[in-house]
């Protein structure tokens, strides 16, 4: 197996975005993505059942797509990668069984990871890719709220907090429903927001009351906000008022930027960590990229957001952390793994 | 030579020739470890038949009628194999392989193939005998029913809680020989995902 320069193609089915990506080394060479979006947008919300059904058929068709992208063929592979979780699992076992039947076919061998860790590691691509540690990394998603510490990408990543209740992707997710809007949310409130005025309503901050900083000072909470926001606008309908919309977005909007970015930063400045890379698609909110980048610029801390396919949930992501692996060394994973749709994010790899 | 997988009730994996009938045949019964044992069962399958992956002309797939979250392990499996070998994809249906066996020790007549499909209700296939070429004809099904409105009770019933891929692959087989069409290659869930669609918010004063 080449160790140096490796090219890995990975396997991401963890939520409703079935993600085939390969690279070689830090080298991005694809990022095949198919979502089932659209099929869960009447549902409100993604629908597990309807996910996993999606991953199955997409499957072989992302593989296609990202050997042509790629302009090479399973044979010159050195390595498949495939997330184990966390995550669904019923879609996890789709990538599962594919990966394991990709890596038997072909005699290659199989590195099974953590999803989260994923997120981290796409930071490695590209030209100025060199994730330099430590790092703290706030990962934000409709399926995750995740606060971690990465001493080093393939050998020691910390849980520091992460949501309690609702990941903050679903808490947009659930205030759109409030206001009428389309799933997802997190465009649509984005959009209003910038219309309205985020300090016309003084929305909850979760767990960041000091009684609640004591146990959970890493860990986020939006289901009061959710319900907050719901009672807030119940309270104008109820009168026969006017629901200011722009301002409830924007308020809503900055209630979660805030509690996210001040946590990250707390985060960095207790533990005298001066960096800090955001992941998951919640980044591309872009009142949550410029608190982040008002916040870290005057607290003297460096801020990496990799580009936005990147943030949001793929294949490459797999791919390029199963690439460090290979290249740091490490055995691929034994053929009995499952899918776990808890996975701690210190199991980086899964053995 | 073709690979068979089935995860529509345990997991069980096989490599059968038309010459040379089923090779090998590996199964576990455990119904919530397809993703954990996949990989195994086919390197022992392979292995105990003496055979490379490049060697196959095809891979067999069980396409159901199964629980959803195991069956779509080994169709994603069985696909995926295909895929890397660049070889066909056999769709089959599950119950096939049952008949197939049934008939393949010298039983004649109708036969009823009922599985399991949890949440109190089973999975049927019928089927009349086998045709000139030894292959199952199923005359109705593969259908879903509550366990007590389950038709044609004047069939021979096979209550099976197991699917053999060797059987799976010995149908493909055949029906490759005889030029016969394949399943469609889509899963046989025979239920739709319980969801609901969303009608907007409810209310959280009162
Ligand atoms: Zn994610």
């Amino acid at each position: 197996m080449n160790r140096e320069d490796p090219l890995v193609l990975g396997i991401e089915t963890s939520c409703d975005e079935t993600g085939v990506g390969i690279v070689r080394g830090r080298t991005l060479l694809a990022n095949a993505i198919a979502s089932s979006m659209d099929e869960h947008a009447r549902y409100g919300g993604v629908v597990p059942e309807v996910a996993a059904r999606a991953h199955l058929e997409s499957m072989t068709p992302m593989i296609g797509a990202a050997l042509a992208e790629a302009g090479v063929s399973l044979e010159d592979l050195d390595a498949i990668a495939v997330t184990s979780g966390p995550g669904l699992s019923g879609a996890l076992m789709v990538g599962v069984g594919s990966a394991k039947a990709l890596a038997l076919a072909l005699d290659k061998p199989l590195y099974a990871v953590n999803h989260l860790v994923g997120h981290v590691g796409v930071d490695v691509l590209g030209e100025e890719g060199h994730l330099e540690y430590p790092t703290i990394a706030l990962l934000v998603s409709g399926g995750h709220t995740s606060l971690l510490l990465v001493r080093d990408l393939v050998s020691d990543v910390e849980l520091l907090g992460e949501t309690i209740d609702d990941a903050a992707g679903e808490a947009f997710d659930k205030v759109a429903r409030i206001l009428g809007l389309p799933y997802p949310g997190g465009p649509h409130i984005d959009r209003l927001a910038a219309l309205g005025d985020p300090k016309a309503i003084r929305f909850p901050r979760g767990l960041t009351l000091p009684k609640d900083m004591a146990a959970h000072r890493y860990d986020f909470s939006f289901s009061g906000l959710k319900t907050s926001v719901a009672r807030w606008v119940e309270k104008k309908q109820d009168a026969g008022e006017e629901v200011p919309i722009n301002d409830v977005a924007a308020s809503f909007r900055e209630a979660v930027a805030d509690v996210l970015i001040g946590k990250a930063i707390a985060a960095c400045t207790d533990l005298g960590v001066p960096r800090l890379l955001l992941g998951g698609g919640v980044v591309a909110n872009a009142r949550v990229r410029s608190l982040a980048e008002e916040r870290t610029a005057a607290a003297g801390i460096s801020l990496r957001i990799p580009p936005l396919d990147l943030c949001t949930d793929n294949g490459a992501m797999i791919a390029a952390l199963g690439a460090q692996l290979v290249m740091h060394g490490h055995d691929p994973s034994g053929p009995d793994f499952g899918a776990d749709s808890t996975l701690p994010v210190t199991d980086i790899q899964v053995h | 030579m073709l690979l068979a997988i089935d995860t529509s009730a345990g997991t069980s994996v096989a490599v059968v020739d038309r010459d040379g009938g089923i090779l090998s045949q590996v199964d576990v019964a455990d119904t919530m470890r397809h993703a954990e044992v996949i990989g195994s069962l086919i390197t022992a399958a392979l292995a105990e038949a003496g055979i490379r992956p490049p060697e196959l002309s095809g891979v067999v797939s069980g396409m159901g009628p199964g629980p959803f979250t195991g069956l779509r392990v080994g169709i994603s499996a069985a696909r995926t194999f295909a895929f890397a070998l660049g070889r066909p994809l056999v769709p089959i249906a599950s119950h096939d392989a049952v008949a197939w066996q049934h008939y393949a020790s010298g039983a004649t007549g109708g036969l009823l193939v009922v599985t399991d499909a949890r949440r109190r209700e089973v999975f049927w296939s019928a089927y009349s005998g086998v045709d000139a070429e030894g292959l199952p004809q199923r005359t109705d099904g593969p259908a879903l029913a509550k366990p007590d409105a389950v038709p044609f009770p004047e069939l021979t019933r096979i209550d099976a809680a197991a699917i053999p891929a060797g059987g799976l692959g010995m149908v493909a087989e055949l029906a490759f020989a005889a030029g016969h069409p394949f399943a469609a290659d889509e899963p046989l869930y025979l239920r739709s995902p319980d969801v609901t669609p969303s009608n907007g918010p409810k209310r959280v004063t009162r």
